[in-house]
Formats: structure tokens, sequence, C-alpha cells
């Protein structure tokens, strides 16, 4: 079996859509001529032709609003928005508009929308390219919230959230394009569950997203020190699995929430309330948490690199809530 | 005012469950009275109220666990009212030392919040619910967690070393402890001894075992059993039990026999119906009870139903014992070794076998006379052995 590409399963399964439905298309900023900024929908051009990889002007507004005006319409649009930090010139159709729909008309409308945006730092792209404002839309009611974090899910969220008869928001991690796995022979199309990545009993090390790949090299260093770390990749930002945490809890009693939003108000905060709701009694220490600190994205590499929740800074925080700490 | 506060059950009891008032706001208690029941994990306990008054506050519900020297609830001394009430300390430390809390100025509730939040321990809260389940008292407990918190491991390790050994001698002793602090605290013992001639006894058994099989053969012992049961058959004030401010004699005879555990420690459990058995029974019973008392298997009727106890310490070294009642009884018969003495009879001195008898007995019950006339009884039911 050879190995693929997160952009290569994120194509295939762009291309696999295309051909299984003829009421799908893409839209956005440069996917077409230019192959998409992160070149996920290269050579879809000349595969499926302008009339169904569209590109669109530099206006998220508009064009995520012709995205929801074509869903309404009965076809099932793939909107591509380049940045997550761009997707605040379309926060009011996805909003305002997509996500009450359903509510609005009484039931009569719903929008069966998909919107990917590429999301988080690391690459020196600066305050206006670069932050992690998932839990933004984890926020709203309305909305699917998606956040595949292994190639598999790159490979196997997007049909299923086609079928979802409402908006759905895929986070793709700008991170993760060039990472490289194998596809299972069979590849998911759950889009409402948490995942265990790695069985452990001393601590549950909740992630998301760009976090995935630091969280599970923290649990190996972990498991060197006899720490023997749980990794849960919440997968779905909305609705939250929230059982799935909750046991993860109970089997280890301590949990340390990575997230690379920033800490006040961020998904981590979320993720702790719900293990304080549902899981208070389990817990043998308090939950920590791994956030962004809480700057604009630095330029800088070595500001960069600090401010974003890193492999030593989750050991340690593991460390603390299993009594560890080094004094 | 007067503060009611959990009193130590026990040398080992740190906190207790309430588990019911017997009492509500406005009742008139007496000291002595029971006014509530508290468990100490060991068993559920009267707790007596030791002043005279008039119940103003129940400050601790039923299901609450509260460390010794909680105020569980205030009174007004006889005379007081709310009006004129002096305010009580509610914590078990300044509780302790009332006379130092300054009345005129007492601290704020603020001031009071603040000092709790750094005195709580930090116990995670998966430690505290794991130490409930499992008895385990969280103060004796070292927290090795983040900032020094108990964790679960903690408790399961503090769980692991409590149960490693499980000191039946110690719970013994305890229990043992209870009972006699409570028989010297409730009951007004008196004591009387007597010396019993056993140049009969001692001639008949000698007679009668040399017809039996080993296994047969006759112990003084069942005689001094089967004497005192025919005695409190005669004087029924000494068999029975003192309960709720009265004595209920009972119906039958079942006689405590105190018997020491080769570990330590002491049971006393019955061997039922004694008057009405012959001493052959007896002699069965007395074995199978000693032989299961020490292997561990007794019944809890045994346990429960003496009604006076008979302790023999004849196989020591001492001549006379002179025993604490086990409550709710109120009489126990003890004798001491057979020796011989030098003996007066019809003017003549000679030696021979005698035993020292004694009787403490409850003085709410009887008194010296009636217990004399009892001992007498036995020493002349000692004299005739072939009747017993």
């Amino acid at each position: 079996m050879t190995k693929i590409s997160y952009r290569e399963a994120m194509r295939l399964a762009l291309r696999e859509a295309m051909q299984r439905d003829s009421r799908v298309f893409l839209m956005g900023e440069d996917v077409g001529r230019y192959g998409g900024t992160y070149a996920v929908s290269k050579g879809l051009l000349e595969e499926f032709g302008p009339e169904r990889i569209r590109d669109a002007p530099l206006s998220e507004l508009g064009f995520v609003g012709a995205g929801i005006g074509a869903a309404l319409g009965g076809m099932r649009p793939i909107v591509e928005v380049m940045t997550i930090n761009f997707s605040l010139l379309a926060l009011d159709q996805i909003v305002n508009t997509a996500a009450a729909l359903r509510h609005m008309s009484g039931g009569q409308f719903s929008v069966p929308l998909v919107i990917r945006m590429a999301t988080g730092a690391g690459r020196q792209l600066a305050a206006q390219h670069s932050h992690s404002l998932e839990c933004w839309y984890a926020h709203v009611p309305g909305i699917r919230a998606l956040a595949p974090a292994t190639v598999e899910d790159a490979r196997g969220m997007l049909w299923p959230a086609l079928q979802d008869p409402d908006p759905v928001i895929i986070f793709e991690h700008a991170q993760l394009y060039n990472m490289e796995a194998e596809l299972p022979a069979t590849i998911s199309a759950d889009i409402s569950h948490a995942r265990l990545m790695r069985q452990g009993r001393d601590v549950s090390l909740i992630t998301y997203g760009g976090c995935l790949g630091k969280t599970l090299d923290a649990a190996a260093q972990l498991a060197e020190e006899g720490i023997d770390a749980e990794v849960i990749d919440l997968r779905v930002l909305r609705p939250l699995d929230t059982d799935t945490m909750i046991e993860s809890v109970k089997r280890t009693h301590r949990a340390v929430v990575i997230d690379e939003g920033w800490r006040s108000g961020s998904l981590a905060a979320e993720v702790m309330a719900r293990i304080m709701e549902g899981a208070f009694y389990e817990l043998d220490a308090p939950v920590a948490r791994v956030c962004s600190e809480e700057v604009p994205m630095p330029y800088a590499k070595h500001l960069e690199d600090a401010a974003l929740p890193q492999v030593p800074k989750i050991v340690a925080a593991a460390r603390t809530v299993c009594g560890r700490a080094q004094s | 005012m007067i503060a009611f506060k959990l009193p130590s059950l026990g040398s080992d009891m740190d906190q207790g469950k309430l588990l019911e008032w017997k009492v509500k706001p406005g009742d008139c208690v007496k000291r002595g009275d029971v006014v509530a029941i508290v468990d100490t994990s060991k068993a559920a306990v009267d707790v007596e109220i030791w002043s005279d008054g008039t119940v103003n506050e129940l400050l601790v519900q039923p299901g609450e666990t509260v460390p010794v020297g909680t105020v569980l609830a205030t009174l007004f001394v006889p005379g007081e009212t709310a009006e004129t009430a002096v305010p009580v300390a509610p914590g078990p430390v300044t509780a302790a030392k009332p006379a130092a809390v300054p009345v005129a100025t007492p601290a704020t509730p603020a001031a009071a919040a603040n000092t709790g939040a750094v005195q709580r321990r930090r116990i995670s809260p998966a430690a505290r619910r794991h130490a409930e389940e499992l008895g385990v008292d969280l103060d004796a407990v070292r927290g090795t967690g983040p900032d020094s918190a108990v964790t679960l491991e903690d408790v399961e390790l503090a769980a692991k070393a409590k149960a490693a050994p499980p000191d039946r001698a110690l719970e013994m002793r305890r229990a043992i402890a209870a009972a006699m602090s409570r028989s010297k605290r409730e009951i007004p013992h008196y004591y009387l001894a007597d010396t019993i001639p056993l140049e009969r006894a001692t001639a008949w058994l000698a007679a009668e075992n040399t017809e039996r099989t080993v296994t047969e053969r006759l112990l003084m012992a069942v005689l001094y059993l089967k004497a005192v049961a025919l005695a409190c058959v005669k004087y029924p004030e000494m068999n029975g039990f003192y309960r709720d401010g009265g004595f209920m004699p009972s119906a039958g005879v079942h006689v405590g026999v105190a018997i020491s555990l080769r570990k330590g420690g002491l049971v006393a459990p019955a061997i039922h119906d004694v008057d009405r058995k012959t001493l052959a029974e007896l002699m069965r019973d007395l074995s199978d009870l000693v032989q299961r008392a020490r292997a561990g298997s007794l019944r809890s009727s045994e346990m429960t139903d003496p009604t006076i106890t008979l302790t023999n310490l004849g196989d020591g070294s001492v001549e006379s014992v002179f025993g604490v009642i086990y409550p709710p009884q109120v009489a126990l018969v003890g004798f001491g070794r057979v020796v011989e003495r030098a003996w007066a009879d019809h003017g003549a001195l000679k030696a021979m076998p005698a035993v020292t008898a004694s009787l403490a007995a409850d003085h709410r019950v009887s008194d010296g006379h009636r217990g004399a006339l009892f001992m007498s009884a036995i020493r002349d039911l000692l004299q005739q052995p072939q009747q017993l």
C-alpha cells in the first residue's frame, strides 16, 4: 500500500464527490487555474471543466453567499475559503444565513453547503493568515464543524458532509497538507464521533486538528517516562462528542486539552467544562490545557513557535496533572 | 447556650456520620438522654447529652459526616431564652475553647470564609469519593498529587495499608474497651466474695469421672455453670437485662461463658437454658462452645443472648476475680483457682480444696443482701454435686 498526502486525500475526496453527484461543484479563490492555494484542487479544472470548478473573485461575502443560494437551489456546493482569517468577511453569510435559514424558514429551507477552509499557524504567515478560530463556528447552532486531522479523515469526511442537509464547515490545518500516511482499506464515513487514537491509563490528552501530531509525539515521550497517556482526536468540533471524552476521563481520571486556539473562550475551555460537568467526581487532578499564547500570531519563527502549543508544553502539562512535575 | 459537640466514641474515632436525631428544636432534654445516633464506622452508637437543656437548633443533618468536636446542635440552658442566650462558636477548633472566643467582636462571615478556603486540604474529587467508598480516613492520607493533593492512588495505597493486616485483635480490643467502658460508666457495681469449700464436689467429680470415657469427663466448670444457673432461678434479679431505665428479668437462664482467645481478646457467648440441662449436656455444650469460639464461628444468638456471665480463671494463677458486668446484663460470677486451704470444719482443722467465688452485680437492680443470698445458694448447690 502506498502512502498519500493529506492534500492528495482531500483531492481524492473532491474528485469522488464530483463523480458521484453531478450537483456537486467547487467554488473559491484560485481553486481552478491556480489549482488551489494549497494545491488541493490541482488538475480538477481540466478534469471537470469551469462549470464545476469555479474561480471566484476576492469576495468571501459574495461567493459564500452564492454558495448558500446554490445550495438552496438544489445544488451541493463546496465552497473553499483560503484561510479562516478571511472567512470573517463571510461571517454574516455563514452565521446569519446558512446556519439560521432552517430555523428562520420554519424548516422549509435547508442549506446543504460544505465550506472548506485552511486554519492554523506554523508557516510564518503572521497575524492575518494564521489564527485558529474554529471555536467561533463551533459556537453556532445550525453548523456542523469538522476538523480532519488524519489522512483518512481528509479522505473520508467530505462525502458524508455533503450528505448533511445543513451547512458543514471543514477546517483543514495548513500544516497537515504535506503529511503522508497509508489509507486504510475501508475509510470511516463518521462525522459524529471523536476517535481514540491511543489508549492509556494515566491521562487523557484531548485535541484536534493541527495539534494531533504533536500530542501523539508527546504521548510517546510520556510513555518513556512511565506516563501512559490516552489520546483523543475530537474530529467533530460541533456537536462535540461528549461521551467519548467523559468515558476516557473515567478511565484515566486526568485530562489535558490541547487546542491551538487562544485560551480565553476556547474550545479547550468548552471541553474542560464538559469534563467538569460530566466527570467531576472522576477527576484526580484539575483539568489542564495547552493553548496558544494570547497574542496575534507573530511572524518571527522563534516567536511563532513560542506562541503555539508544542510537544514540551504538552508533556509538562501532563506531568503536572500526574503529580510528576519536576521541581 | 450549650454547644452539643460530636463526642469521640472510641479512641480511633476522628469523625462520625449522623444517622438520626432523637430530638427536635424545642425538646427538653436531661443529662444522659440519648439525643442522636451516630455511626462510628464500627457501630451505630447512641449519643447522649451531658447537660439538661432545651434544644435550640440542629446544625448537622442526618447523613452528614463531621469530625469529632463539631457542634451538632445548640441548646439553651434551663432559664435561658433566644434573647438572653450567649452565642457559641461554631467550629470544632474554636469550640474546644469557648472562652477564647471574643463574644463581643465575632468574626465576620467573610473572614471566616477566607480562613476556610485557605485551610481546606487539596483532595481530588475522585479521591474524596473513593475514600468514602473504601472507608479511608482522608486526614491520615498523605497527598502526592499536584500541589500535594490527595489523589486516587494515595487513597488506594492507604486503603491497602489499612486492609493488609485486618487487625482483628485491635478491633476486638476496641470492642471490649467500648463495652467495658460503658459498663463502668453506667453500671454501679457492687462486689461480694465468698470462699466455697469444694471437698465434696472434687470427690464426687473424681468418682464420676472414673466411669466416664476421656471425652465425656466432667470439669469443675460445669458444676459452677449449673450451680450458678440454678441460683439464678431462685434469684431472678441476677438474670436478665437492664434496659431503658428498668430491669427485665429473663425467663431462660443463658449463661455467658467468658472464653479467652488464643490471639488475645475475649468473648462470652451463651450456653442456652443451663438450668434445664444435665451436666453431661453442659460438658458437651461447653467443649463445643470453646472450640467454636476459638475457631471464630459463633452464632449471633450466642453473642446476644447471655443473661448472666460466668468467668472462670481457675486455669490461671489467681485466687479470685472481680469481673466487670457485660451490659446490658446485671451480674457476673467469677471463680478463681481451686486451692487447698486449711479449713476449720466442726471444730477440726483440715486441708480442703476451696475456691473463691465473687459476684459483681448491678446496684440498680439488686442489693448486697440479695447478692449474698444468691452467692450462698451457689455455695450450697456446690455442696451437693450429685443433685446438680
